[in-house]
């Protein structure tokens, strides 16, 4: 089978990108691994915020409904539950579907794999009930799976607030965030929410270690200095059967170096990443990418990428077009609109980064 | 916040209403649990407090889930006589017998 365009990835980049070829004509195939299209906006239950444009209002899984119903009403070929294994020249992908190996043949890439949790160095750090934040996510939002009795929250960026968040309403006691930083890395609105629940947001705090044998049955936390080191006497033991990681993302970059992409270490955007200016081009003719794995930001910022890359494809694919170029600018420009915040300040420079290297 | 726990599952959640498949009974090391069809084998295992998933190769150290996303491979275990079955990611059936692997 060829097609014209092949999507790695269903989440909102990828989806988006999906939409875009189809208006465009494309011959289109999404590939996710998962069972349903959605990435990680299925278990993301927070309001989106922003414009109309970017679903400001919804939640995130609705967000993924409206999609997956607009990808459904469209040409573009779905194959979930399918992981691809390599990307060969001539743009063959390998798939691995079904306990079966089979290929695909596309004449443009988009690669929007997402991104991966990162992890932390601490005693026990392996014990069952040692969870990343995104696990929990998916555990507790999409099967209704009740987590643990008591939760110690690592790490206070917009995850880990929020997941703090939601472990409240699943009915999961969250006494403790601990946070190594002396601030509160994410937004101001999500940190006083659980502050309102009862959340102790201990900044300058960190994991000392896990208690248990079996499973996860307490932690051991420490104030730190202003190196990161513990403070010897400092430590508290607390009661938790949960550990949850939020500590950051990195790009899934695997199938970028396979491919043979240039690959850059941002440590702003989350890690190694394939080289890509601000149209999404990587240094593959005909392969882009989009979304976490080009820099981890969020779902809004995805979808707009998303766009961009599919644009830059659709130009690869059939040829420039001023329409093309002047709609790619118009969402280049809505994306340095978001980034313009205080909050996206650390992004931007590491965009800035990747862009200044030829 | 008003969120209602039985036997493991979230049965009432202030925002989401969960979908899930027809109860099913599988098997865990001969013993006999139930979970819901079509819900990560993973996931059924942790709503019955099964969270040791395996133990590793070299020291025995007790393994459970981390990513819950296809990606970190902590959640390996014997479903049907296959092994490296990734628990996690991999749909739960009627009657399907889940073991952790020893090697």
């Amino acid at each position: 089978m060829r097609y014209q365009l092949g999507i790695v990835g269903g989440g909102p980049a990828g989806m988006m990108a999906a939409l875009i070829g189809d208006r465009f004509g494309i011959k289109t195939i999404l590939i996710d691994d998962n069972p349903a299209l959605g990435g990680q906006l299925i278990k993301q239950t927070h309001k989106f915020f922003g414009s109309k444009d970017h679903y400001c209002g919804y939640r995130g899984f609705q967000i993924g409904s409206i999609l997956r119903e607009e990808i459904a009403k469209s040409k573009v070929e779905v194959i979930t539950s399918a992981t691809v294994t390599g990307i060969y020249p001539g743009f063959i992908l390998g798939l691995h579907h079904k306990e079966r190996y089979q290929e695909v043949g596309c004449d443009a890439v988009i690669v929007a794999t997402g991104a991966k949790e990162k992890f932390l160095i601490f005693e026990n750090n392996d014990l069952p009930g040692v969870y990343g934040a995104g696990a929990v996510q998916t555990l507790m939002n999409v099967y209704g799976v009740f987590p643990g009795r008591r939760a110690l929250m690592i790490g206070s960026g917009n995850i880990g607030l929020i997941v703090t968040y939601q472990l409240l309403q699943a009915g999961v006691e969250v006494p403790f965030l601990v946070e190594i930083l002396p601030e509160i890395g994410g937004w101001f609105v999500h940190a006083a929410k659980i502050a309102r629940a009862g959340t102790r947001i201990l900044t300058s705090h960190t994991i000392i270690s896990a208690l248990g044998e079996e499973e996860v049955e307490g932690a051991v936390i420490a104030k730190v200095d202003d190196q990161f080191h513990p403070v010897s006497g400092s430590e508290v033991t607390i009661d938790v059967d949960l550990i949850c990681l939020a500590v950051g993302l990195s790009p899934l970059s695997d199938l970028l170096w396979q491919v043979g992409c240039r690959m850059e270490f941002i440590p702003e955007l989350g890690g190694y990443l394939a080289w890509h200016n601000e149209r999404m081009e990587t240094t593959v003719p005909g392969l882009y990418v989009a979304g976490d794995v080009a820099g981890i930001e969020e779902a809004t910022t995805a979808m707009l990428e998303g766009k961009v890359a599919a644009i830059s494809a659709v130009s690869h694919l059939l040829g420039p077009s001023d329409e093309l170029s002047a709609m790619q600018r118009e969402i280049i420009r809505e994306l340095d609109d978001l980034r313009s915040g205080d909050f996206s300040q650390v992004v931007s420079r590491g965009l800035r980064r990747l862009y200044d290297r030829p | 916040m008003s969120a209602r726990i039985s036997k493991g599952y979230i049965t009432h959640h202030p925002i989401i209403e969960f979908k899930r498949g027809k109860k099913v009974k599988f098997f865990f090391e001969g013993q006999v649990l139930e979970g819901y069809e079509g819900e990560p084998i993973a996931a059924a295992l942790h709503a019955n407090g099964i969270k040791v998933l395996s133990y590793s190769v070299r020291y025995q150290r007790p393994r459970g889930f981390f990513c819950a996303v296809g990606k970190c491979a902590s959640c390996l275990m014997e479903v049907d006589g296959r092994e490296n079955v990734m628990v996690c990611m991999e749909p739960l059936r009627e009657g399907m017998r889940v073991r952790r692997q020893r090697r």
